[in-house]
């Protein structure tokens, strides 16, 4: 049930045109079907603009559900991420921060527990302190020199690599904060051998009021050994800065010790948090640190976000590739149905359209069949006694005596009996064409509907000097058709082709049997030919090349319809200039009908 | 041969009775059903030519009733008009093709007589 169009499209002998982009290709038959035709032969619908709607709102409605979810779920998973991020930082900067102040705490305490233990008067003896010294690098890695000064500033004793016995100390910074503090922990240097060295000093108060201060310097190998140890995810680097930003331990991407951090010093903050910074060129950093309570030290462990996201990106990409494959596929099923019901509809249009003209055509050759019957039967009877009056007239001057044999009235009279046999010959051609309107089937010999056919052409053919050719085999069997149709059908393809032609020109007419069941009938012209672009719509309605000179485009739509009513099929082949052949196939017995009313 | 021509145009049927006559034929003519079926009382006829469509009686009517009364009669059908209706009717009561339509040829017409008389 394609419809009328849908069908002939099926049947074309000739081929689309390889040149044909694919688009063209693709475009749906509605496309350009709009606004063809005239009132009431309208397109009930605007197909384009039906199509476009129902894509655009279908499309909106069931995307923007997929599009905000996904939006939505990008968010969310990304936050999950960033904080996830941001807590495995702060986690990892808390536990180092932890061994860093449990080192230095444990430096410290080494210190409070000689001073406590040991009186000024041991420690100031240098071969104690050196027995003391050697104890604690064996007990406490690190410890590089020890020295004990009194309350004036003075070293009292030193154990070390330099000879620092008797320098003073007073009015120096650290010192003044270990009497304010009780302790002081100093900035990383470079001290013996160039290695980086920190000073830890402690306060012991006596009961008398007096006090006196033990300060060993520290080397930083084992601290840093505890930051270089630590397996930081995302490029990631742990390092100790001071609050000026002066490097304290090795870093990876940082700068060397004692140089200027690259990075901004973070503010004071009690605990452990992250920050996002840009680096150097201009990468994202995500930035844990905290300061460590009672020392000059903020310990930094820096990340690079892009490299910590990763995994997320990863996800992102999944999720994107997700949303284009449902959007794919969504707008494919969207265009796909849309395509078809809107092609459906204007299929069906277009059936309601042929339905309707072909009524309206139906209807006009049953008027005019009416009117041709009503003519010729009036038209008929006064033909006849114009017949037998004249009859008798000839009658009576060839076979009466007393009118004798007068020669020039006889052929008066002939003359008159001629032209009403003519007239004869057209009022029964006119009264078969009417009486054939509404019969169904009935046995017919084809060349004989042909010449029937022809008759009312003859007059045309003969003045314009084309030459008609019929060729109709003998093997044609009688067969079973629809006599007024079959006459509809060759009137309007003889009169396509008088219409192709120029003065002079020949139409063949070839009938012969297609096979057991068919026989098909070529009719041939030498006319002007059919454009091929306009082959493939010759058989629609309303296409017409003759529309300024006063054509429809509905006759061989009707035509082909009229064929089709009969069971037979109809295609067409042409060249422009050389002329164009239809062939019109019918079964010999008629099939189920294939009307167009249903 | 004796003939009954029935043909509600008188002036047809007059001037083809004397066209008959002229050629040896013995022929009466009636202008309608009624008038046929007197004529036929009175006189002998062998076969009836008649007019399918008429006022009143129709040809088909006329032929019906001249068969019941005499039945070796034989019959020809003469129309101007062309229904399919009319033509299916008068093939199927003629019983052959002895179906002319207006305007006669005359020897056509004398040739389907010898014809049907034949059978």
């Amino acid at each position: 049930m394609r419809g009328l169009k849908g069908g002939i499209a099926g049947r074309r002998t000739h081929r689309l045109r390889s040149d044909m982009s694919i688009l063209a290709r693709l475009k749906p038959r509605f496309w350009d079907h709009g606004d063809t035709g005239h009132e009431p032969y309208k397109h009930l619908f605007n197909f384009r603009r039906i199509w476009k709607l129902t894509v655009l709102l279908t499309a909106g409605v069931s995307l923007s559900p997929v599009i905000s979810m996904a939006i939505f779920d990008y968010n969310v998973t990304r936050d999950a991420m960033e904080s996830e991020i941001a807590l495995r930082s702060s986690r990892l900067v808390s536990n180092c921060r932890r061994t860093v102040s449990f080192f230095l705490a444990e430096r410290k305490a080494a210190l409070d527990f000689i001073v406590h233990y040991q009186s000024f008067q041991k420690l100031s003896d240098p071969a104690a302190l050196t027995e003391l010294l050697e104890a604690l690098q064996k007990a406490f890695s690190g410890f590089a020199d020890l020295g004990v000064i009194d309350s004036s500033g003075r070293q009292r004793a030193y154990v070390g690599p330099f000879e620092l016995v008797g320098k003073d100390y007073s009015g120096q910074e650290w010192f003044e904060e270990v009497l304010v503090r009780g302790i002081h922990i100093s900035d990383v240097f470079l001290g013996y051998r160039q290695i980086p060295h920190l000073v830890i000093a402690v306060k012991h108060e006596l009961p008398d009021g007096s006090f006196y201060v033990v300060r060993g310097t520290v080397d930083t190998k084992r601290f840093n050994d505890l930051l270089s140890e630590l397996e930081v995810s995302g490029g990631g680097d742990a390092f100790i800065v001071n609050h000026q930003g002066t490097i304290q331990t090795p870093t990876r991407w940082h700068g060397r010790v004692l140089e200027k951090m690259p990075l901004p010093v973070p503010d004071y903050s009690p605990e452990t948090r992250v920050i996002q910074y840009k680096g150097m060129d201009g990468e994202p950093l995500v930035v844990g640190y905290a300061y460590i309570a009672d020392t000059p030290f903020i310990l930094m462990i820096v990340k690079h976000h892009e490299d910590l996201m990763q995994p997320w990106y990863k996800t992102r990409k999944e999720l994107f590739a997700f949303l284009a494959a449902s959007i794919t596929v969504v707008l494919l099923v969207i265009l796909g149905v849309a395509t078809y019901l809107v092609n459906k509809l204007h299929d069906t249009d277009e059936k309601r359209m042929a339905t309707l003209h072909h009524m309206e055509y139906s209807e006009k050759m049953a008027s005019i069949g009416r009117l041709a019957s009503g003519v010729a039967h009036e038209i008929n009877n006064p033909l006849a006694i114009i017949n037998e009056k004249a009859g008798l007239i000839h009658d009576m001057f060839m076979l009466k005596k007393e009118y004798a044999a007068d020669e020039k009235l006889i052929r008066l009279v002939e003359s008159v009996l001629s032209s009403v046999e003519r007239c004869g010959a057209v009022t029964r051609r006119l009264l078969s064409f009417a009486r054939h309107m509404d019969v169904e089937t009935q046995p017919i010999k084809f060349k004989e509907v042909i010449e029937e056919v022809l008759g009312f052409l003859g007059k045309e053919a003969e003045y314009r000097g084309i030459k008609v050719n019929v060729e109709a085999s003998d093997e044609i069997p009688i067969f079973k058709s629809d006599r007024g149709k079959l006459q509809q059908i060759l009137l309007n393809l003889f009169n396509n082709a008088f219409a192709a032609m120029a003065d002079g020109g020949r139409l063949d007419i070839r009938v012969y049997r297609r096979s057991a069941e068919s026989v098909s009938v070529k009719v041939s012209d030498d006319g002007c030919g059919i454009r091929e672009a306009d082959l493939e719509r010759i058989f629609e309605p309303f296409f017409s090349t003759k529309k300024k000179k006063g054509g429809t485009g509905l006759g061989l739509s009707i035509t082909y319809g009229l064929v089709r009513e009969l069971g037979g099929d109809m295609n067409v082949e042409s060249k422009v200039g050389i002329g164009t052949t239809f062939t019109v196939t019918l079964p010999l017995e008629p099939k189920q009908k294939r009307s167009l009313k249903t | 041969m004796r003939v009954l021509l029935v043909d509600d145009e008188e002036e047809l049927v007059s001037a083809l009775a004397e066209r008959l006559s002229l050629r040896g034929i013995d022929a009466a003519w009636a202008s309608t059903g009624q008038d046929a079926l007197t004529r036929a009382e009175s006189q002998t006829f062998d076969i009836a030519v008649l007019d399918v469509k008429m006022p009143k009686m129709s040809g088909l009517e006329v032929k019906k009733k001249l068969q019941e009364k005499y039945p070796d009669m034989k019959f020809v059908f003469v129309t101007g008009h062309g229904s399919e209706d009319y033509f299916q009717a008068a093939l199927s009561e003629s019983g052959t093709a002895y179906y002319l339509v207006k305007p006669l040829h005359i020897e056509t017409l004398i040739e389907k007589l010898n014809e049907a008389l034949k059978e």
